[in-house]
């Protein structure tokens, strides 16, 4: 009998870091599986960020940068710029992407950059104990909203999928979840196809990926797996925001 | 060797192309806007990259990623962009990515002016970002040394893993003057195989490369800085670099200056020569590494009785000529911090009554 399954090539062997119940595993396994699918792992540079993500480059075998919070779209705009035949991609959680790295992101996009951002969205600051990101849902506790987001005093979370839709310049973007088995395989073809587009040369590709963190939220797996499926998906709604036009 | 006529930010920026530079970020700034005006229309002529980005934080970092895939890279600001870029020269120096950055200095602090100064003395030599690191600092004093040092600075940067910056007054972007472009200055890029990550493909590697600079471990850190330190005690060792006028005579006093200073302050030397009073100058061309011993030597020789350090700013050099000089004679500043630069005669004046003439 032949094997039945095995470990990405494009994943490493070091035993991840990520706390129980993080699904930032089943987010790098779906990297790493789309990588080997399509056979780039020799020509990608993977971009780490700030965040619960900084050691995303032990994970992986292949080449990676690590980038200040925030920063990561800028280089990997550097890299993809002076040598286009790379696969680049950025990986970066919400309170990089959405909030210190708003700038960046948002240039990198209307720039139309040929790369992809993988963005992990759990509504939270992971790595530095669990304070209100951009993305904190109306209410919710955390470390720097104690008594719930005060919407009238902070504003609405933000949605970075839509936001990044309106801008013209071509691209990919969609949102995913990856709380449950039936969202995951769709997150997985989202992420080929960003990665496809960025091979055929076509635009600039993000994957907003719906995560828990139930560290950070004070909650089991499973509450925080429901919390997301009833409250965060109701805001975040997954879907294709935007498809590359003809060019 | 043919000259031609150029504006020194216009002349920076060809010294770039020759020297095979790959990829050029910038953000518009006065006074060195020029730079990127230039490449946009011949660097991809040369077959290189150009892009305007969206602030220097994001530039810096377009330098990070583009420099960490081994290619020859370059941006330029003035002292406020700088500021924002500090963030990126620490990882720049902490990844030991190798990079040319040029700042052509306006007046500060904060907008400041938009004339020439030296005011961003302290932000090239002191770190200007967080953490034990250093840039490998060249002031030039005319445009034909600031040609030079750009196509130097890339293989410098090279050959120390880490940013070079180009420190140079407005007045060496903005004024013209003949320059050539010297054939055994274009040099051809080191092989980065060993640490760029540039997919292993392009080395035909199994092994990854990964640039990073998080340590978490205490012992790791520790080694790390050590290393850099270690690099840096290279550079005071090899790339020291300095001019000396009028160090053969019985001075009295001893000028230190750098980049266009030394200009006014040569007119100095020799004026106050044909009066019968000598003084010797030391000019460092590079700011760190700093020539603390030549400048302890010439202040330390017999009859010189004090060292005026001649600056466009408020006092910054003169720090580094005081720790040089380690008490052999006082050390006084002057100079101008609006973006006026003062005249030969002005500072005449200032020496005849250092001296009581």
């Amino acid at each position: 009998m032949g094997k039945a399954f095995k470990k990405a090539e494009a994943l490493s062997d070091r035993p991840t870091h990520y706390c129980p119940g993080c699904t930032h595993g089943v987010i790098h396994r779906m990297v790493g599986e789309v990588i080997d699918e399509l056979g780039i792992r020799g020509k990608t540079v993977g971009v780490a960020p700030v965040g619960c993500s900084v050691l995303a480059h032990e994970y992986f075998e292949f080449d990676f940068m690590e980038a200040a919070h925030g920063r990561a779209p800028a280089v990997a705009t550097g890299i993809k710029r002076v040598r286009p035949d790379l696969n680049v991609f950025t990986y970066q959680g919400d309170g990089d992407l959405a909030s210190i790295g708003t700038a960046e992101i948002i240039h990198a996009a209307n720039r139309g950059e040929k790369i992809t951002a993988v963005f992990v969205n759990n509504a939270i600051y992971g790595m530095t104990g669990g304070q209100m990101a951009p993305t904190t849902m109306p209410g919710q506790r955390t470390t720097t909203s104690p008594f719930g987001r005060n919407v009238h005093d902070v504003g609405m979370p933000m949605r970075v999928s839509e936001l990044l839709s309106a801008l013209e310049t071509p691209a990919y973007i969609a949102r995913e979840a990856v709380i449950k088995p039936k969202y995951i395989m769709k997150a997985k073809r989202a992420i080929k196809k960003a990665f496809q587009y960025q091979m055929e040369g076509k635009c600039f590709s993000l994957v907003e990926l719906v995560s828990i963190c139930p560290t950070n939220w004070g909650m089991t797996p499973q509450n925080s797996v429901k919390w997301a499926e009833e409250i965060l998906l109701l805001y975040y709604k997954p879907g294709e925001y935007k498809l590359p036009e003809e060019m | 060797m043919e000259k031609v006529l150029m504006k020194g930010n216009e002349a920076i920026a060809e010294a770039a192309i020759r020297a095979g530079c790959k990829g050029y970020f910038s953000y518009p700034i006065t006074p060195q806007s020029e730079i990127a005006e230039y490449m946009v229309r011949h660097l991809p002529e040369a077959g290189g990259v150009f892009l305007q980005g969206e602030s220097e934080v994001a530039v810096g970092y377009m330098v990070l990623g583009a420099a960490g895939c081994g290619e020859r890279v370059m941006t330029s600001s003035s002292g406020p962009g700088i500021s924002l870029m500090s963030e990126s020269l620490s990882f720049l120096a902490a990844q030991q990515c190798p990079a040319v950055i040029v700042n052509i200095m306006r007046t500060g602090p904060g907008l400041g002016g938009i004339l020439p100064s030296q005011a961003d003395y302290f932000q090239a030599t002191k770190g200007g970002g967080h953490g034990d690191f250093r840039l490998l600092v060249l002031a030039p004093s005319s445009i034909q040394e600031a040609v030079e040092m750009v196509m130097e600075g890339f293989p410098l940067a090279e050959k120390y893993r880490n940013p070079v910056m180009i420190l140079g007054d407005g007045l060496i972007g903005q004024m013209m003057e003949p320059v050539s472009f010297p054939e055994h200055l274009i040099t051809r890029p080191s092989n980065k195989d060993a640490w760029a990550a540039n997919g292993m493909d392009t080395r035909n590697s199994d092994k990854r490369n990964v640039l990073k600079s998080l340590s978490l471990d205490p012992d790791e850190m520790h080694e790390h800085n050590k290393s850099l330190q270690e690099k840096y005690d290279r550079m005071r060792r090899n790339e020291i670099r300095y001019k000396a006028y009028n160090l053969d005579t019985d001075y009295e006093l001893l000028i230190t200056c750098f980049g266009i200073m030394a200009r006014v302050c040569g007119t100095v030397v020799d004026k106050l020569k044909e009066e019968g009073i000598e003084v010797g100058m030391i000019r460092p061309q590079s700011l760190f590494p700093f020539p603390e011993e030549a400048i302890r030597q010439a202040a330390s020789k017999t009859g010189c009785k004090q060292v005026l350090c001649v600056e466009l700013n408020m006092g910054q050099m003169v720090e580094d000529v005081e720790k040089a000089v380690q008490g052999a004679c006082p050390v006084t500043w002057y100079g101008n911090a609006g973006g006026a630069i003062p005249p030969p005669k002005e500072i005449i004046a200032h020496i005849h009554s250092l001296l009581n003439r």
